[in-house]
């Protein structure tokens, strides 16, 4: 046996060059002559506007050229959007669609503060944005639709004057009899819980690069994002290019979290300006515009109802669900239908009613964050089974022993279709042992002791509970093409473009084990349209199933060439021919081992004779994946509340979690400490807070607070391995896993250790003065 | 994020400094630091013409103990200062670790952060507890301004615009006095949604000489003098604390923001001060002869 590198920790091999500020950001592309440009985004909510006078800012200082709406109208499409319900799905419920049209510079109309109104082009940014300032636009205020639930009544203004009121996207859905189960249940336990607006904040925002070559008619464009194949066919639509003549880069990208997988103004304005200059352009946002103008995303209501009978079995649930997406709708079903898909997660539940409303409300416009609808719904869910469990006195973590799944229980068909449109069947995982596994390793039933003792002190610690199912990996494909060189190394080329999270090591590990070769032979690309025709993206947890898959496929094609052209070689029947280490050899013959350079360069024509076989070492592969995945975790977190101040303080944090066949524990627990982070500022810190105008009132990293390295408590992980019966390396995506459990998870615990004062959590973030507010109230009470 | 135009000056000789303060007036800031300046120059909040930059001065970059008080320069940065007071200033020490992050304090100075004068900030609340001063320089001359003449309301001092803070006095702790430092902030690191620094003596198993000053509750920090009042002279009981620091907690006038209520902040005052004077009486016992 060769070595085997597929379930292995191997070090990252692209974290060389980040640790030692190598990387390279489309903030690093520098090219002779290049201009910088800036926006002028609305100050309103939502406001007309009638004409900009442009005259002031084009004549100042470094000026190139200033664009609005009326300079570029034959240029702009609307931009894309995604999210039609998929056939199976479109058949099974009645969606209410109401499509929105945005175009990458507003015609005459801001539906929120942040939308680009002009572009300016100039020698530096700095005097871009000078020139930014001097435009002079008349602008005509609108009323400002902000609250959500306020927003989806008929009586509220509305953003789009034709539509009968604000919600973009609404249906209803059942499944068994809700009715007849709450009818006949002991208990009803009805909460409403309001999820807040907040989203990942990347380190590196976004930034667009573009050049276009007369020479040949090809326009290049770096692009921090995480889908630039999307970027290249939204391009080649706008521009009317076929795609060969569009090259997108996604080059080192600092962090995606699903906001860069959305499609942008930016991403077709930037590189219209190259094309009109005919000089290349860069544009890098700013934090400021980051804030205000790249998606957020969150921001939910949900009013629940759990049936259940006295001993704590849940028998139906009723939920109420609106979700804020701002002033457009770019995703249709996509959040508001995983919102459904994932509201009963592990629970043994068969009767299930929802009402789910998506509606526009003047505010930034929305779009999946890692999780997309998951940590809203878990919140909801595992915060109402919490008050549950308190009502009828059960402990938390057994009301969870009675309702979960067990791995007898699987696979477990929900009876509806999935988002893609096929049934929505867990195919594999153990809910309960999950469980029990997250409660061991945090100590849980000694905690109980340890915390009456401390309460007798004064000091109040908590500890939480929440588990959620995700369907990861949605498909239908990503490209992948694997090709050697003359001396047997190896380029893999995928779709599946990174942001960090160690694509250069994953599917390196799944080629060098296919190809039978050594690790570094390995080199791997993602993000350059170039290098790959065809592709999708990284999002929804989808990369180490799709492209993974794909790496296999196609690398496991190239070995079959390898094992032909040696069969000739070595004359021997190639199913007597084995691959390690880089070596080709006769089964049981280690003296007949050649190197592969070997077998490529007999390959290859000389003087003397033809070679032994085609010289072709490359394949290509768009493995297809019809339906999701099925991962699965419980976390466990301990905390201290000070009930004097209102500060949390988190201990401990245990995650037990089921990912399928783990390619690479390092990374995995990477990827899960991630998540966990951004869950722990979803829970306490965390939130996008606009006023009653919808003007932004966190619009800088002052005020919008992301914990640091200080607010992440010791994570422990615990790997359970249920493999996917769905793909040939048994794969379960993991990305955003992490992220979707601790708001629940800690919400949970501060409710733990502030039971003598039945504090109920309602809305997150819980920070000091949200909770000094709560623990006030019932201490008067 | 880029700021509006300004000139932009590097003198290294005070005489030119100051004529540069006094030719510009209120048109021109100086640079320090930067770690204040500098974002609300890139969110075009402070639009100065003119900016001076003083890090290349001679002469301002020491820390010096004299008999009752040290002097420090202004261009000491916090980390510094810092460092310097784990030895022989614990008190500084413990508020200067609120100060931001490392890599802030790496930068920031200790004359900046009182120029600057943010309500919520860890050294203004530290000067007017020590009962502090700085020496303000201008052609005129040199004057200094005690702590509580130097802050007048949120970011706002009584330094004119061609006066230059040169070095920022810290009165030394009595012998056997002891001190709380304590804040609550959103992170580690982050401003403070309230804080209070306390500092007492015990005299014949009373309280002698206590000074409280509370911070992140008001326009400026905020001394509690009537609370002082009743503390001299009481025995050092918790009763005696939390009467003074409901007395303190209840003449606040805090305002709500984003990160906590104006209700919120005056509970969390009032808690703060009874820890903080906790410490310091815990300390001043162990420090007693
Ligand atoms: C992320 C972050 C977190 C922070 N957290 C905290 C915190 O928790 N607590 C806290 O207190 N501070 C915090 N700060 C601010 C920091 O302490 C600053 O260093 C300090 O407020 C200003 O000092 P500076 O030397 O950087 O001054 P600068 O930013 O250079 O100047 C600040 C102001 O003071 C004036 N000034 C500077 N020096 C003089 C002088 N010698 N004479 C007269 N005027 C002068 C300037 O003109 C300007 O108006 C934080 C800053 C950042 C970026």
């Amino acid at each position: 046996m060769g070595a085997r590198y597929v379930g292995a920790a191997v070090a990252r091999v692209e974290d060389p060059r980040y640790l030692r500020g190598e990387a390279r950001y489309v903030d690093d592309i520098k090219l002779p002559g290049l201009l910088h440009a800036a926006f002028l985004r609305s100050p309103h909510a939502h406001a007309r506007f009638r004409g900009v006078d442009t005259a002031r800012a084009a004549a100042m200082p470094g000026v190139v050229r200033v664009f609005t709406f009326a300079d570029l109208e034959p240029f702009l499409k609307p931009l894309p959007v995604f999210g039609a319900p998929p056939p199976g799905l479109a058949e099974r419920i009645r969606f209410t669609i109401r499509p929105t049209v945005q175009y990458a510079l507003g015609p005459g109309i801001a539906r929120y503060a942040g939308e680009i109104v002009a572009m300016v082009v100039a020698d530096s940014r700095a005097r871009a944005e000078d020139a930014a300032e001097a435009l002079e636009v008349e602008w005509e205020p609108l009323p400002a639709v902000v609250e959500m639930v306020a927003a989806a009544r008929p009586e509220s203004p509305r953003l789009y004057p034709d539509w009968p009121d604000n919600v973009a996207v609404g249906f209803t859905h059942a499944i068994g009899d809700a009715d007849a189960a709450f009818g006949a249940a002991d208990v009803v336990l009805e909460e409403r819980f309001r999820i807040q607006r907040y989203v990942g904040m990347p380190i590196e925002p976004r930034g667009v690069v573009a050049a276009f070559d007369r020479r040949d008619g090809t326009l290049t464009t770096w692009n921090s994002t995480q889908v630039p194949h999307f970027v290249q066919q939204g391009l080649a639509t706008a521009l009317g290019l076929p795609p060969g003549r569009i090259r997108v880069v996604a080059p080192d990208v600092g962090g995606g979290f699903g906001t860069k997988a959305a499609g942008y103004p930016e991403d077709a304005l930037i590189p219209i300006a190259a094309l009109a200059l005919g000089r290349p352009v860069k544009w890098s946002e700013d934090r400021r515009e980051h804030m205000m103008a790249a998606a957020h995303a969150r921001h939910q209501v949900h009013e629940i109802a759990l049936a259940a009978r006295r001993d704590g079995v849940i028998l139906a649930v009723r939920d109420h669900i609106w979700l804020d997406l701002g002033a457009y709708s770019g995703w249709g079903i996509v959040l508001p239908y995983n919102t459904v898909a994932h509201l009963l997660g592990p629970y043994r539940i068969r009767n299930l009613q929802v009402e789910v409303a998506a509606v526009v409300t003047n505010k930034t416009p929305s779009a999946p964050y890692r999780g997309a609808g998951r940590p809203e719904t878990v919140f909801a869910m595992d915060r109402a089974v919490d008050c549950l469990a308190r009502r009828i006195g059960l402990d938390p973590a057994e009301i969870r022993r009675r309702n979960y799944l067990g791995a007898d229980e699987l696979p477990w068909d929900l009876g509806m279709p999935y988002r893609d449109g096929n049934p929505l069947v867990y195919d594999s995982g153990d809910f309960r042992s999950a469980l029990e596994a997250a409660l061991a390793a945090a100590g849980y039933a000694e905690f109980r002791g340890a915390q009456k003792r401390l309460r007798e002190r004064g000091i109040y610690q908590g500890i939480g509970i929440s588990g959620y199912v995700e369907g990861t990996g949605i498909g239908p494909f990503e490209g992948a093409t694997v090709r050697l060189d003359l001396a047997g190394r190896v380029s893999v080329a995928t779709g599946a473009a990174s942001a960090g999270q160690g694509h250069e090591t994953t599917f390196a590990q799944v080629a060098a084990d296919a190809l039978g070769v050594p690790l570094d032979w390995v080199t791997v690309v993602g993000g350059d349209t170039a290098a790959v025709a065809f592709g999708v993206g990284t999002f929804a947890s989808r990369s180490a199933v799709n492209a993974g898959s794909s790496v296999h496929e196609a690398a496991t094609a190239v070995r079959a060439k390898l094992v032909r052209a040696a069969a000739r070689l070595l004359e021997a029947a190639p199913e007597d021919l084995t691959i390690e280490d880089g070596r080709v050899s006769v089964r049981g013959a280690p003296g007949s081992a050649v190197a592969l350079a070997q077998v490529i360069q007999a390959s290859l024509p000389t003087f003397a004779r033809a070679g032994v076989a085609a010289p072709d070492f490359e394949a290509t592969a768009c493995h297809h994946v019809p339906t999701v995945t099925w991962a699965s975790a419980v976390h466990v977190v301990r905390l201290q509340v000070d009930p004097e101040t209102g500060v949390v303080t988190l201990l401990r944090y245990v995650v037990a979690h089921d990912c399928g066949k783990v390619i690479n524990p390092r990374i995995v627990d990477g990827q899960v400490h991630g998540g966990v982070a951004q869950g722990i500022g979803g829970a306490l810190y965390e939130e996008l807070v606009y006023d009653e105008h919808g003007q932004l009132l966190t619009g800088s990293l002052m005020d919008y607070l992301v914990p640091t390295a200080m607010e992440v408590p010791p994570i422990e992980t615990v790997h359970l391995e249920y493999p996917s019966p769905r793909n040939p390396l048994g794969v379960k995506g993991l990305g955003e896993g992490g992220a979707i459990s601790p708001p629940a998870a800690i919400a949970n615990a501060i409710e733990d250790a502030l039971e003598p004062w039945g504090v109920r959590v309602t809305e997150t973030p819980v920070s000091p003065a949200r909770l000094l507010a709560l623990i006030g109230s019932r201490r008067t009470a | 994020m880029k700021p509006a135009p300004f000139a932009y000056h590097a003198p290294r000789a005070l005489d030119e400094t100051l004529g540069l303060l006094a030719r510009h007036g209120d048109e021109a800031k100086i640079l320090a630091g930067g770690q204040s300046l500098v974002p609300l120059l890139n969110f075009r909040l402070a639009r100065p013409a003119v900016v001076v930059d003083i890090n290349r001065m001679s002469g301002l970059g020491e820390i010096r103990e004299e008999d009752r008080q040290i002097a420090v320069g202004a261009l000491v940065r916090q980390r510094r200062l810092e460092v310097w007071a784990q030895q022989g200033f614990p008190l500084l020490a413990d508020a200067l670790r609120y100060v931001g992050h490392h890599a802030i304090r790496t930068r920031g100075t200790v004359a900046g952060s009182l120029a600057h004068a943010d309500p919520a900030a860890e050294l203004p609340a530290l000067l007017v507890c020590l009962e502090g001063s700085v020496v303000a320089r201008s052609p005129a001359g040199h004057r200094e301004v005690r702590a509580r003449e130097l802050f007048v309301s949120h970011l706002t001092t009584s330094l004119r615009p061609d006066e230059l803070i040169t070095e920022v006095r810290l009165p030394r702790l009595h012998t056997g006095a002891g001190w709380g430092f304590l804040e609550v902030a959103r992170r580690h690191g982050d401003f403070a949604l309230v804080g209070a620094a306390a500092v007492v003596s015990l005299a014949d198993g009373r309280i002698a000489e206590p000074r409280v000053a509370l911070f992140g509750c008001g326009a400026t920090p905020v001394r509690a003098s009537r609370a002082e009042a009743i503390l001299a002279g009481q025995p050092p009981t918790p009763e005696a604390v939390v009467a003074a620091a409901r007395d303190a907690a209840g003449a606040l006038a805090p305002e709500s923001d984003l990160h906590a209520t104006a209700e919120y902040r005056r509970r969390v005052a009032q808690t703060l001060m009874v820890r903080a004077l906790g410490l310091a009486i815990g300390r001043a016992r162990g420090n007693g002869p």
